[in-house]
């Protein structure tokens, strides 16, 4: 078995333990309010329309546009219960169409002979009109069981642990084996759970109590196999880090400030971002923190998290916070707008910035070396006279910034086209020359590995993106966490950066590996 | 068991328009009473006001004296015995849940309920043994409206209702199931009021035959009556298929025994 699936196997019991306690809850409590509306439904006209336009409504919401805004609507709150609320939502709309369709589909003389012989409303109901429907309920749950699994994947970033884990790294490292894994774990499970509902459904039909226990004892298995970690969890990952101990026992003489304490890690869905959340883990471990890690999350999602304190810790950029935090968009000098967006940060939010990494993560225009010398351009302003239609790709997020905005007003780009892409992709497509120019970050390894030139920006027009370490108003008010972290500040070069992003995007090294031997250069600077 | 309707109406539109119109009605403790009608002609709602699956919107109900409308509609329908027009077995449910809903409904003991099934499915001529545990998509349709009567008959009423009953089988079963039906209706002392459209089927079986049309009662009489004297253009109308049929009957008969005594 290769090293790689290795891992991944490693983190198999916890991720499936919260994809699983997720989609189960979501599909429970799911089934269980939309069975009865669907039956109020099936007898109120009045209440049909609004239940079933609302419940249509949620699911034309994108899938991780739903996930994403549970977290600004239930107040900055992030990991399993805005997960939860956004897939219990998700799974009402097949159960409630097919409970109020299966009743209203039976056939009138039914219901007639069930009056006719005598019974209530309540006995029709119980005795003949949920019995003749219930294949189709069982149908909707089905594929709601089925949809929730595969939407599950799609709260991490949100902070609540799933497979999905495995899918927004994979993507974001290159790590194909990541990737596969997650999808088919996640189908497996779908897989799974589908026949295990369709077996209990032809136990109850025929009345077979074995097949009935068959069925009820497969869902039990997987259930407790699933939720195993988080039962027992904790003392797996006390003897999954003790080895981590060991070394912080070296480091800081033994002495353990943060014993007892739980911190929460976050981080966006990038290399960079894994591997500083990595390194911010082990530190706090050393210090005897709980870490309990939230890889993945969407930018604004993480920095709502971090003000509401759910988040303790993150790595933020200048540029970002002074764009999309304070709605600023003249570029201001770098340290200067350090002292601008800590200050803010600190009177608006209480988020306490503790200092600058040391490197800068900015936006940079980039281009093939040897298409960049046919074209004969050397800095951002010298694309306007290229006759060509070109073609820039950046990820979606970037489009939507003031700071294209000015890029483009400032060296006249009107005329370039924009295509939407995810990071992962860009520096190959640029490469392959399927677009001309990217926006490269300035610390990934792949511009040097992929020979590619970062345009000179005469008049500034992008900002800085200084990385910045972050503490949350509670996290921030503690001595001993500021103290554990101090040591991180202005300890990274853009250089060392730019290697531990190669390591894992181009070797294949695990996070966990290239945090390490950042956390190695750091303590020993001479090497 | 008598029943009597006085003076009922049902409107569907407040009053401007009847399905319907005045029904007094009456039938003897034993009879069976034949509401004969093409489709349109009210016969159905007037028999769906018995049991209150239709509320009548004026008028009364009265069964052995009683107002109908003083009792509450469950209680009343687990009185008397209903068959459907298409029968209306639950396919989910076995021939002996079905037959046993009723008895259920008013919370017989598994035991007697056991009982009963097996009495009644012997009464309509099927084996209890091989028919108990089957569903109805598994039986023809002379069986299953054998079970519906075993149905309608479970919890012993008095009154029985019947909606087209053999309207959806074939001649022979038809006969067969026919006069299975009388000679049990007689039996039990049934009073019974069935529902068709098919004048055959009036003559041969009512001891009193209420022709509707529009809403109203058009004739009110026993079959020997109706026979001698339709006292109705419609009536006599509805007559002409019956009689045209048996003049034919009568004429083939003749000519073939006399074919037969020819040399």
């Amino acid at each position: 078995m290769s090293a790689n699936l290795g891992a991944r196997l490693a983190e198999l019991p916890d991720l499936l333990a919260g994809h699983l306690l997720l989609t189960v809850t979501a599909l429970a409590i799911g089934i269980t309010i939309s069975i009865p509306l669907g039956i109020a439904a099936s007898r109120s006209r009045r209440l049909r329309g609004p239940a079933l336009t609302a419940a249509s409504l949620i699911q034309t919401v994108p899938s991780m546009a739903l996930l994403a805004l549970m977290v600004p609507l239930l107040g900055g709150m992030i990991g399993f219960i805005p997960a939860f609320v956004a897939l219990t939502l998700y799974s009402m709309l097949p159960v409630l169409r097919n409970t109020v369709t299966g009743i209203l589909e039976i056939d009138p003389a039914m219901t007639e002979a069930a009056r006719g012989v005598g019974m209530t409303d309540i006995q029709s109901l119980s005795y003949v009109e949920l019995p003749l429907a219930a294949p189709f309920i069982i149908a909707g749950v089905r594929t709601a069981t089925v949809w929730v699994v595969g939407m599950a994947t799609l709260s991490t970033p949100v902070g609540a642990p799933s497979l999905g884990n495995y899918i927004f790294f994979g993507l974001q490292t290159r790590n194909w084996v990541a990737v596969v894994f997650g999808c088919v774990v996640a189908a497996l499970l779908a897989i799974a759970l589908d026949a295990l509902i369709r077996l209990l459904e032809t136990a109850a039909r025929r009345r077979s109590p074995l097949r009935g226990a068959v069925a009820g004892g497969g869902l039990a298995l997987l259930l407790a196999f699933g939720m195993w970690p988080i039962a027992g969890g904790e003392r797996a990952r006390t003897v999954a880090t003790s080895s981590r101990h060991e070394v912080a026992v070296e480091m800081d003489g033994g002495r353990r400030p943060l014993a007892g304490r739980s911190l929460t890690v976050g981080s966006k869905g990038f290399t960079e971002q894994y591997v500083l959340a990595d390194l911010l883990g082990l530190r706090l471990e050393w210090a005897g923190a709980h870490v309990d890690r939230r890889p993945n999350m969407g930018s604004t999602i993480l920095f709502d998290a971090l003000r509401s304190g759910s988040v303790d810790v993150s790595i933020d950029y200048t540029g970002t916070v002074w764009t999309t935090v304070m709605g600023r968009s003249e570029p201001l000098e770098r340290t200067a707008m350090f002292i601008e967006v800590a200050a803010y940060l600190r009177a608006e939010h209480g988020v306490l910035t503790l200092g600058q990494l040391g490197f800068e993560n900015a936006y940079a225009l980039a281009m093939d070396r040897g298409r960049a010398a046919a074209l004969r351009v050397r800095s951002i302003a010298d694309l306007a006279r290229v006759d060509e239609g070109l073609t820039i790709a950046s990820d979606p997020e970037f489009f939507g910034r003031p700071e294209w905005v000015r890029v483009r007003a400032a060296y006249g780009l009107d005329a370039v086209h924009t295509r939407g892409m995810d990071s992962t992709f860009m520096y190959g497509a640029v490469r392959d020359g399927e677009v001309d120019i990217i926006t490269a970050y300035t610390t990934d390894g792949r511009i040097a590995a992929f020979d590619l030139v970062v345009l000179e920006d005469p008049y500034q027009a992008l900002p800085p993106y200084d990385a910045i370490l972050l503490l949350s108003p509670d996290a921030g008010a503690e001595p001993e966490v500021v103290a554990t972290l101090r040591p991180l500040v202005n300890a990274i070069s853009a250089d060392m950066m730019r290697t531990a992003n190669l390591m894992v995007d181009l070797d294949g090294v695990e996070v966990a590996e290239a945090a390490a031997w950042l956390v190695d250069r750091i303590s020993q600077p001479g090497r | 068991m008598t029943l009597m309707l006085d003076r009922v109406c049902k409107s569907y539109d407040g009053g401007v328009t009847f399905a319907v119109d005045d029904v007094s009605i009456a039938a003897e403790s034993g009879e069976l009473m034949v509401l004969l009608g093409e489709s349109g002609s009210g016969k159905t709602t007037t028999l769906k006001t018995i049991n209150r699956l239709i509320e009548p919107t004026s008028g009364r109900v009265l069964i052995d004296g009683v107002d109908a409308a003083g009792v509450e509609p469950v209680t009343l329908r687990r009185s008397i015995g209903y068959v459907f027009q298409d029968i209306g077995l639950f396919p989910h449910m076995t021939v002996a849940d079905n037959v046993g809903i009723t008895p259920r409904l008013l919370g017989w003991d598994a035991d007697r309920r056991q009982r009963r099934v097996r009495e009644l499915l012997a009464l309509v001529h099927l084996d209890p043994e091989t028919y108990a545990s089957r569903t109805p998509p598994e039986l023809s349709g002379g069986e299953r409206q054998r079970v519906g009567f075993a149905r309608a008959l479970a919890a012993g009423p008095r009154l029985l209702l019947l909606d087209e009953p053999f309207g959806a089988l074939d001649p022979v079963t038809r006969d067969g199931l026919r006069d299975d039906f009388r000679a049990i209706q007689r039996q039990l002392g049934l009073t019974a009021v069935m529902v068709t459209h098919d004048m055959t089927e009036a003559l041969l079986l009512g001891d009193r035959i209420v022709v509707m049309r529009q809403g109203r009662v058009l004739r009110d009489a026993p079959p020997s009556e109706i026979l001698r004297d339709p006292g109705d253009p419609y009536v006599d109308r509805l007559m002409t298929s019956p009689r045209r049929n048996a003049e034919r009957l009568r004429i083939m008969a003749s000519d073939a025994s006399s074919s037969e005594a020819a040399p």
